[in-house]
């Protein structure tokens, strides 16, 4: 199987946006500045651009996902583009039809662009090798491999606090090993230059290896979290008190719960942010969440912005095979 | 039918023989080598000149998909695959659907062998029944119906007293038993080695400690009980250390290896291409490193296909979401004789691996050529140089990650019994 990017066309331009594992700064910088040009839509009486009138978008949701689904919904109707939202999870696959079989039959009703979120990692590549040439195909979220739009909005979310990423330091807590999000953010925050990312998570939720992605590893929450520039807090599912991965959510709390105390540690002007939705008491304290230096509601208005951006360039590609992209 | 294969390369590793010299086969037999005596006037002469000769390959686990899986494939068409890839013997492991656990499977199994007519094909019965791990199979009666041992497939027994009585049982009727270690906890939903491909990739990964911990396990069970053990297809360079160390112990073990897991590694599941899903997975490169060099040394005496053919389906999927296993027939001869380019071993001792080395383990008087042995023979070309494509492949599987991989070493001709059942098309 061929190794080259399949996200890219032939001229390096991005006609699916999969994962961020091999794109170049340039590809980053592009969508990032493209959505900053697009953020200022959201405040016009009239939020709309006509980028991709006559368009259609599918929002493909194998796993169910209200925020993700809706604000992909919203940029692309921002655009324009008409939306159609399945959620396939419950339909089609339980009736024993194949994953390409669902593919075709959405594909025969002359889309556009498919927004993919499935449980498994690797579909929504899956789904790019197997689509007409025209198709362009987002990924919403790929079981633990990747959610790039997610990484996205996220460093459009430090850009617009922090003006260079070469020093910043970046503390990402939490349930690395099953988060798509992590590593997304991960291979973005490495590919835009950032001083220093660290990962901090007991043993049992990192990844074999996970340093390899380029990564400090932490254990403790108190040395992970000094200097930190930007601190990440991931979602921690209630389930992981299950299988032997945590004794207890007092106990994960206990040691890796972010408080106003072990913010201190962090730079006087470290931003909290959290891919949401967030547990109260779990993962993150309330009073950290709700105050001055949470930008996670931000991270969710951004979200559309990024997306447009994201669905535009890769939609540009495919309108204008021969012509250079502006 | 009498053959006269004049002028090959002649390599019967069993005997100690490299050599160019003639083969004469009367009566399914090697009837005389170098000359023959003058009344001998054979029926079919093969002009072996530039071709190696060497007994017919022998394969310690290939799923014919018969009976159970025929959309996959069937016993008639993989054995025709054997035939295709040199290999004259193989064996197919309990887990057919009915499992072999009751002689009437067994039975089945080898009539449609038979009338197909292109291979041996050697049965594994159940070490418990249904492969469950609970109650031990009727292993006296398999062994009567001609099963060449008795194992539980890819299913290890969870229950340690279970394993205990079954091997002693086992060991009561002399039956050689092949077990396939992996732990279902550690390796449950895994479909990829933990490492850093897997945590790049975001699949569930299946620790070497899967592999070792029933090692280990069944190791000291087995150092307590006089039964003769066999490990099939080792991933790691842990478990090779392992079972290297009870050899050297005394204890009667011996180990096999896939013939993918000696060329690829995690790197060639690259982005998430589902013809490297196999289980066990395909581990770094330093497992890969391990396992040639117990091949090497002796420590792991047989290289198999561990042969899993699929139709297309079952590889057209999200990744952890498709079938694992490789169709391997036709590649496994090409695998060998690339570990001898890649100067991992000398020719003859990859052919020992293939051959002579596995007829040990299954105890059969097969895999040399010596004169009055059975002519299961196999010939080819080392020079031939080929690529895979899938209209070259004979087996209805066409999943192999080799696909498009040029090899060097190709089969001509294939006799079973002084018969033949391959010639390579001219």
């Amino acid at each position: 199987m061929s190794l080259t990017n399949i996200q890219l066309d032939n001229h390096g331009r991005l006609r699916h946006f999969l994962t961020i594992e091999g794109l170049q700064r340039q590809h980053l910088v592009e969508i990032l500045d493209t959505a900053e040009s697009l953020s200022g839509v959201a405040e016009r009486r009239v939020k709309k651009l006509p980028t991709l009138r006559g368009k259609t978008v599918v929002n493909m949701f194998f796993e169910s996902s209200t925020r993700t689904r809706t604000t992909f919904e919203l940029a692309a109707k921002r655009l324009s583009a008409d939306v159609l939202n399945l959620s396939i999870s419950t339909s089609s696959t339980v009736k024993g039809e194949t994953l390409l079989d669902t593919l075709r039959n959405i594909e025969a009703m002359q889309c556009d662009m498919f927004v993919v979120r499935h449980a498994q990692s690797g579909t929504a590549e899956f789904i790019a090798r197997h689509v007409k040439p025209h198709i362009a195909v987002l990924n919403a979220g790929d079981g633990r491999h990747a959610h790039p739009t997610q990484a996205m909005l996220d460093v459009f979310t430090i850009r617009r606090h922090k003006l260079d990423f070469a020093n910043l330091r970046v503390a990402i807590v939490g349930d690395i090993l099953h988060s798509r999000v992590a590593r997304s953010q991960i291979h973005a925050l490495n590919i835009l230059g950032a001083g220093e990312v660290r990962v901090v998570a007991p043993k049992t939720l990192l990844p074999a290896c996970v340093e390899t992605l380029g990564v400090q590893v932490f254990h403790d929450l108190q040395p992970g979290l000094r200097d930190a520039d930007v601190i990440i807090m991931l979602r921690l599912q209630r389930e992981r008190m299950q299988g032997a991965l945590l004794p207890s959510a007092q106990e994960y709390y206990q040691q890796y719960g972010l408080t106003e105390e072990r913010l201190a540690l962090a730079n006087p002007d470290a931003i909290i942010m959290h891919p949401g939705p967030i547990n109260r008491g779990m993962e993150i304290d309330s009073a950290v969440a709700d105050g001055p230096r949470s930008v996670i509601l931000e991270q969710v208005t951004n979200g559309i912005a990024v997306r447009m951006a994201i669905m535009s360039i890769t939609l540009g590609t495919h309108t204008h095979p021969f012509r250079e992209d502006t | 039918m009498r053959i006269a294969i004049r002028g090959g390369r002649f390599v019967d590793p069993a005997n100690g023989i490299d050599a160019v010299t003639d083969l004469f086969i009367a009566e399914q037999r090697v009837a005389y080598l170098s000359r023959a005596p003058d009344g001998f006037h054979p029926d079919r002469e093969i002009d072996a000149r530039g071709l190696v000769v060497c007994p017919g390959l022998i394969d310690l686990c290939a799923r014919l998909r018969e009976p159970g899986q025929e959309h996959k494939a069937t016993i008639a068409s993989e054995t025709r695959a054997a035939a295709a890839g040199g290999i004259t013997t193989l064996v197919c492991p309990p887990d057919t659907d009915p499992v072999v656990d009751e002689t009437a499977v067994v039975e089945l199994i080898r009539r449609r062998a038979k009338a197909a007519g292109f291979a041996r094909v050697l049965i594994v019965g159940a070490l418990t029944r249904g492969l469950a791990g609970e109650q031990l199979a009727e292993m006296a009666a398999l062994k009567e119906a001609g099963c060449v041992g008795v194992g539980n497939a890819a299913k290890p027994i969870i229950n340690t007293l279970v394993l205990r009585r079954s091997l002693e049982y086992a060991a009561t009727y002399g039956l050689t038993v092949f077990l396939t270690p992996g732990d279902p906890w550690l390796s449950a939903g895994g479909c990829a080695h933990e490492g850093r491909v897997a945590t790049r990739l975001g699949l569930s990964g299946v620790p070497v400690a899967a592999e070792t911990t029933i090692v280990a396990r069944d190791l000291a069970l087995l150092a307590e009980i006089d039964v003769r053990a066999h490990f099939c297809h080792l991933s790691s360079a842990r478990a090779v250390e392992m079972i290297a160390q009870a050899q050297a112990q005394g204890l009667p073990v011996t180990a096999d290896v896939s013939a993918h897991h000696l060329h690829l590694t995690e790197l060639d599941l690259g982005r998430f291409d589902s013809l490297a899903h196999v289980l066990p997975p395909l581990r770094s490169q330093h497992d890969r490193d391990g396992l040639r060099a117990g091949l090497a040394s002796g420590v792991i005496a047989a290289i198999c296909s561990d042969h899993q053919p699929h139709e297309v389906d079952a590889k057209e999927a999200p990744f952890s979401d498709t079938e694992p296993g490789i169709s391997g027939l036709e590649t496994l001869l090409a695998l060998g004789l690339r570990l001898v380019e890649d100067g991992i071993l000398p020719l003859t001792d990859a052919i020992e691996r293939l051959t002579a080395g596995p007829a040990r383990i299954l105890r059969l008087e097969t895999g040399h050529l010596g004169v009055g042995a059975v002519a299961d023979v196999c010939l080819f070309n080392p020079h031939h140089v080929w690529s895979l494509e899938p209209h070259t492949i004979t087996s209805r599987g066409h999943n192999s990650p080799f696909l498009g991989w040029e090899f060097r070493g190709r089969v001509t001709h294939t006799l079973l019994a002084g018969r033949l059942v391959y010639e390579a098309p001219a």
